[in-house]
């Protein structure tokens, strides 16, 4: 494996998990995913990759509690999820920061909803800037931040809620390519560090590989899981290591075989994802 | 930052030119266009005007009334629109049933509602804070609700995702999110309450700057009605402006607006 321990404790659990739409103006009921079953371990990081509008997203808003499936349960800790869960925490491509709030305070909104006492919340907020290299940062407000390190607190904000699962849906595809190395590496840390279990949604294929010790592959409308790669590679907290490795080739191209990109055409992708 | 202060030093200078050419054209422009001075007084009667206006006709006082007047009609209706704005943007249900008759208040002329008002509660000071009420409440409360209903929703999911009740969702997200849009609501309001409260006082009554306007006209005052102009419009402006400091206090975190400012 890849190194790290992973225990066999499911964290998360997604059981025969079926998600339909109510029908809109001419259109049919949309099956968004159906039938999707798979487990994250503790301390295992899973990447979830598919076509626009296969669904991912929605599974993501399933796994935190904030949508309910209309088929099947997901799963924290063996617990049928019916609500948000302290256990788990989300975190979206937009950085969602609050811009009336410092950066420390927009660190601490998670763990003040959730009635932490002002001196530690603080102190947390100030561990966690400090981590991401951002303590001097503070006391500025958002607006005044590059869009890398406004994701990275917007990553603080999530950790400082103490997860044991972490939902990321595409939280690096806004900033530039080389940011997006670094906030990778850093994201790889971090979880490392911590020993979280995190399931990823990506775009981008060489970062599934990179950072995960598994990638899910997911079909087109209606989403169901059609490949598991197991990447069996050192140094998970290492991806800018990895992506010296020529085995990521091979797992790329194998990734792009399954999703079908060299047949694929524009009109098969949908504008927005559904969810 | 260089260019911006050059920017704004030319434009003040500009500024206080054309406010000399208004008050020098305003001076000697009627003389010499043969305007009587019971059409256009000039700018000088104006000033006479005020010191007597002052001395014996309490224009203090006046003043007092109409800018108490303004405060209350402003505060209570800006609140009111304020409460009524969170309330319907929370619940599609109510805005949708009571929508029609909204925009039907809203298409009505407040001013006209006045001498009713009057008819109501006399030659008070309340149909003037009432009208006010009635005519700052639409911006304040459009500007609200649409705030309300224009909160990203991943900003409410994000809350919901760390198990935030609905008062937390509604202090921590949606309440700051509706403040700039609310400050522009209350800019609006901050004039109009004037306007509410000088029609009221128009219509009736012994007190207020609108009252000495009619009491000047009465008289075939010219100036007097020029001086009440004058202090209607101060007021005015002192409310913006009031409206304005607390923006600029509440809303410091917002970046800096470009040149033109807030004006």
């Amino acid at each position: 494996m890849s190194g790290s321990p992973i225990s066999d404790v499911r964290r998360l659990e997604y059981r025969n998990v079926t998600m339909r739409f109510a029908p809109t103006r001419g259109r049919d009921v949309l099956t968004a995913v159906r039938g999707v079953s798979f487990s994250v371990r503790d301390g295992e990081v899973v990447s979830l990759i598919g076509p626009s509008g296969c669904g991912k997203s929605t599974l993501l808003s399933i796994g935190s509690g904030l949508t309910a499936p209309s088929e099947g349960e997901a799963c924290v800790d063996g617990a049928r999820l019916e609500g948000p869960n302290a256990e788990v925490a989300l975190m979206l491509q937009k950085d969602l920061l609050l811009p009336w709030r410092t950066v420390a305070e927009n660190v601490m909104l998670g763990v003040e909803i959730q009635g932490m006492p002002l001196p530690e919340r603080k102190q947390r907020a100030q561990e966690l800037l400090s981590n991401f290299n951002l303590a001097e940062f503070s006391n500025h407000y958002p607006h005044q931040l590059s869009g890398g390190m406004r994701q990275r607190v917007a990553l603080a904000r999530t950790l400082a809620v103490d997860p044991h699962v972490l939902l990321l849906d595409e939280p690096f595809s806004a900033v530039d390519a080389q940011t997006r190395i670094v906030l990778q590496r850093e994201l790889a840390q971090t979880l490392q560090r911590a020993g979280k279990t995190a399931l990823l949604i990506t775009h981008d294929l060489a970062e599934a590989v990179t950072l995960s010790d598994r990638v899910l592959v997911m079909s087109r409308r209606p989403g169901t899981i059609i490949d598991e790669i197991t990447i069996d590679m050192p140094q998970r907290d290492n991806p800018i290591a990895r992506r010296h490795d020529p085995k990521v080739n091979d797992y790329v191209a194998r990734l792009m075989d399954r999703l079908d990109i060299a047949h694929a055409s524009l009109d098969q992708v949908p504008a927005g994802d559904a969810a | 930052m260089n260019g911006r202060s050059v920017v704004m030093r030319r434009g003040l200078a500009a500024s206080v030119a054309l406010l000399l050419i208004f008050l020098a054209a305003w001076q000697w422009g009627p003389g010499l266009l043969g305007v009587p001075s019971f059409i256009v007084p000039s700018l000088s009667m104006v000033a006479v005007e005020f010191v007597h206006a002052w001395q014996v006709n309490h224009l203090l006082f006046h003043t007092s009334v109409t800018i108490a007047e303004v405060m209350a009609g402003f505060a209570l209706g800006s609140l009111l629109g304020a409460v009524v704005g969170y309330l319907l943007g929370m619940s599609p249900t109510a805005e949708f049933a009571l929508s029609p008759y909204i925009l039907a208040l809203q298409i009505a002329p407040k001013v006209a509602f006045a001498p009713l008002f009057i008819l109501w509660m006399g030659f008070t000071v309340y149909p003037k804070i009432l009208v006010a009420i009635l005519i700052v409440f639409f911006p304040v409360m459009v500007n609200v609700l649409t705030a309300v209903r224009n909160v990203d929703p991943d900003l409410i999911n994000l809350a919901r995702s760390f198990k935030a009740t609905r008062a937390q969702i509604f202090w921590k997200i949606e309440f700051p999110t509706s403040m700039p849009p609310m400050f522009a609501g209350l800019r609006i309001g901050s004039t109009l309450a004037v306007i509410g409260v000088v029609v009221g006082e128009l219509v009736g009554g012994n007190m207020g700057l609108g009252y000495l306007l009619t009491f000047g006209e009465g008289q075939a005052n010219t100036p007097m009605v020029f001086v009440s102009i004058v202090m209607l419009t101060a007021v005015g402006g002192l409310a913006y402006l009031a409206v304005i400091i607390v923006e600029r206090h509440i809303l410091h975190y917002l970046p800096a607006r470009g040149v033109r400012g807030d004006f």
